[in-house]
């Protein structure tokens, strides 16, 4: 009953709204110890319910910073401008009270370990209760009932046995699926899922995959999945946005972004990848140099140190975007240059 | 000159007690490595692939020797290294080295790089300082790192910089043969490659032999020219990688094919199959039938009664290979992606 009347009055509540979450010109600046570090330079996409988005790129890139700053997480010290608008509340002025109550509420959130996204010492049953008894004020009689009905949903095998048992008495795949339904305890709008499928076994990352677009499309949240693995992006996103040193260097429909790799960065990631069927010694195109620390991102494109492309206006300044396609973007000035084959 | 391979592996076991649960009943036995055999000649690679808990470390541990097995031998240049004297495992050592999966753990970060790449010169040949300094130049300069980097420590390195690092410490005792565990598979995808390319250059410069471990399937069909998969401890299949990779004959190693996310270009995002592996069951495994059974959409009766043994099939494009399976001619009968 309560579950429902919720639910109820949290669709028109969004119905009434366009977006559920528009993000822009996101700016982080963190404090390291060697001084602060723009760890995002102007990140912005927006999102409806139902979208499926995906963000990809290598560590550094600032994919996690942003999830961080979605869910109100950012390290302390850390200086925030721009704005996310979230279901029209804005999120970046909001206070840790109220960024309570839409956290694990509103926006769930699956982490990368599910080992140490877990608390050891309590039982899965009180874990996946305790959003719902805080954010809902379920009684614990009626929070665990709703907890069994969850370990259910998120395909736990023996799900009643499960409620009382603890996170070490479970293997990756499973911990990750009450991770899963801890997320979704609350009926989330959005659901953040950062790296969720990275230390599992790819037969069980598959699975997990698998559960998750699922759930998403029952349920018709968004989702937001960050992730460094081009294939899990293919199988899995809508949209994707590639982001390098802090910026979304392009963004597009998924397959779009594959048939055209319009950016050099993309181009490069999607070379390097070993894929099956490479014969033995085939050497695999690399991107030169390294992904660049944070402190020391140059002010042009930061990618422009290991572009075969670059030209001495694109270290000047932060290319602005350009239309590749009717919704497909990327951050290059060299765009017509790339469109003929590889130099 | 000498026929046997550089690296023999016969009837390999390692079982490792866990405490008990209860005062009465006896410790529960884990098999991690069970009856697995293979050789691996010199500059030849072979790639081990299996999912977590199949076995894959446990298997580069006794190769190295820093374990022994509950039985089985384990044969480099016809010497059973278990059979040593502690004095003589210790000079084949400079033969085999080793390469770790976290570059960030497997570096000392208050020694310089100097002393890490020539530890194990003065370990094993107690090597003059002048003679250490000069061959750990030599072995960073083969993995593309310059002299300066001698006297810095390892947080002055990036990750994939600290990889070739770790390689050039394995290279410095001129080894015969490598054993890789995950070498790449903690380094983002753009340095990953620079890593592989490397690997191989060094393969075939030094004549390495490389015992590759890896989840990672592309990975591996790009560096190994034989691959073993690896399930519960046992070998369920053995073969060249574009046979077993082409047309699998054990339904484990096509349900691990068809797991990998794939990138098609140009073509549009299609919903994918219900999932190729049904759910690992926690209910322990007969120990006739076969492993994989109760996962296997395959399974005829006969495997839950009876184990299948690694037998030779009749020779695929690439030399031959071997399956574990009863109904291996069928499965690899089938077309790719079928499964």
């Amino acid at each position: 009953m309560d579950s429902a009347r919720y639910r109820c009055a949290k669709l028109t509540s969004v119905t009434t709204l366009s977006d559920l979450l528009t993000v822009t010109d996101l700016r982080v600046t963190l404090q390291t110890a060697r001084g602060p570090a723009d760890a995002l330079r102007g990140v912005g996409f927006s999102m409806q319910r139902g979208d499926t988005v995906g963000l990809i790129g290598e560590s550094g890139c600032g994919k996690s910073i942003t999830a961080l700053a979605l869910m109100g997480l950012l390290p302390d010290g850390a200086r925030i401008s721009g704005a996310i608008r979230f279901a029209g509340q804005e999120l970046t002025t909001l206070g840790e009270d109220a960024m309570c109550r839409l956290r694990g509420a509103r926006i769930g959130m699956i982490f990368q370990e599910p080992m140490t996204a877990l608390n050891p010492l309590h039982t899965i049953g009180r874990q996946i209760a305790e959003p719902l008894r805080l954010h809902k004020g379920l009684s614990a009689a009626a929070a665990r009932a709703e907890a069994l009905r969850l370990l259910q949903r998120v395909q736990l095998p023996q799900a009643e046995k499960r409620l009382d048992a603890y996170p070490h008495q479970m293997s990756g795949g499973q911990r990750q699926r009450v991770v899963i339904a801890i997320a979704l305890a609350c009926g989330p709008d959005l659901l953040i899922a950062d790296e969720p499928t990275t230390a599992l076994d790819v037969t069980i990352q598959r699975e997990v995959l698998d559960l998750i677009a699922e759930l998403v499309a029952e349920d018709g949240m968004g989702l937001l999945l960050i992730s460094h693995d081009l294939g899990v992006m293919a199988e899995t996103v809508q949209r994707m946005l590639v982001m390098y040193g802090g910026t979304v260097v392009e963004s597009g429909p998924t397959a779009e972004v594959f048939a055209h790799l319009a950016h050099p960065y993309t181009r490069g990631l999607f070379a390097a990848r070993p894929r099956l069927g490479l014969a033995r010694g085939t050497r695999l195109a690399t991107i030169p140099g390294r992904v660049p620390e944070l402190a020391d991102l140059p002010a042009g494109c930061p990618f422009a140190e290991r572009c075969a492309w670059a030209v001495d206006d694109c270290r000047r300044a932060l290319p602005p975007p350009q239309a590749v396609g009717p919704l497909h973007v990327a951050r290059c000035i060299r765009l017509d240059a790339l469109s003929v084959p590889t130099p | 000159m000498n026929d046997a391979p550089l690296l023999e592996v016969r009837e390999l076991a390692k079982h490792y007690r866990l405490p008990r649960e209860r005062l009465l009943s006896p410790a529960p036995l884990v098999r991690a490595v069970q009856g697995v055999s293979f050789s691996l000649g010199a500059g030849r690679s072979l790639g081990v692939v299996g999912e977590s808990g199949s076995g894959k470390s446990t298997l580069a541990r006794l190769v190295m020797a820093l374990e022994s097995p509950t039985s089985g031998q384990v044969r480099l240049d016809s010497q059973d290294l278990n059979a040593l004297t502690p004095a003589a495992l210790r000079a084949a050592r400079e033969k085999l080295q080793m390469v770790f999966q976290d570059p960030y753990g497997s570096l000392d970060p208050r020694r310089t790089i100097a002393q890490t790449v020539a530890e194990p010169l003065r370990v094993l040949h107690g090597a003059t300082p002048v003679e250490q300094r000069e061959r750990a130049a030599e072995a960073l300069d083969a993995v593309g790192l310059g002299t300066e980097a001698l006297s810095k420590y390892p947080h002055e390195f990036s990750g994939g910089q600290r990889q070739r690092i770790a390689i050039a410490r394995a290279l410095i005792t001129r080894p015969k043969l490598i054993v890789a565990d995950e070498p790449v598979s903690a380094l983002d995808v753009s340095v990953q490659a620079q890593v592989l390319n490397l690997m191989q250059d060094l393969q075939d410069k030094f004549g390495l032999a490389l015992l590759f471990i890896s989840h990672d399937l592309g990975v591996v069909d790009l560096v190994c020219d034989e691959v073993i998969v690896l399930y519960q401890g046992r070998i369920v299949e053995r073969g060249a990688p574009d046979t077993l990779f082409r047309c699998a004959a054990h339904p484990y190693t096509r349900a691990l094919l068809e797991s990998v996310p794939r990138v098609q270009p140009g073509i549009a995002r299609t919903p994918r199959r219900a999932a190729a592996l049904p759910a690992a069951t926690a209910v322990g495994v007969g120990a006739e039938g076969c492993a994989f059974a109760p996962r296997c959409i395959f399974a005829i009766e006969r495997c839950h009664s009876e184990r299948p043994l690694l037998r030779e099939l009749a020779a695929g494009p690439s030399g031959s290979r071997a399956a574990a399976c009863h109904v291996a001619e069928s499965v690899a009968a089938l077309p790719a992606g079928a499964a």
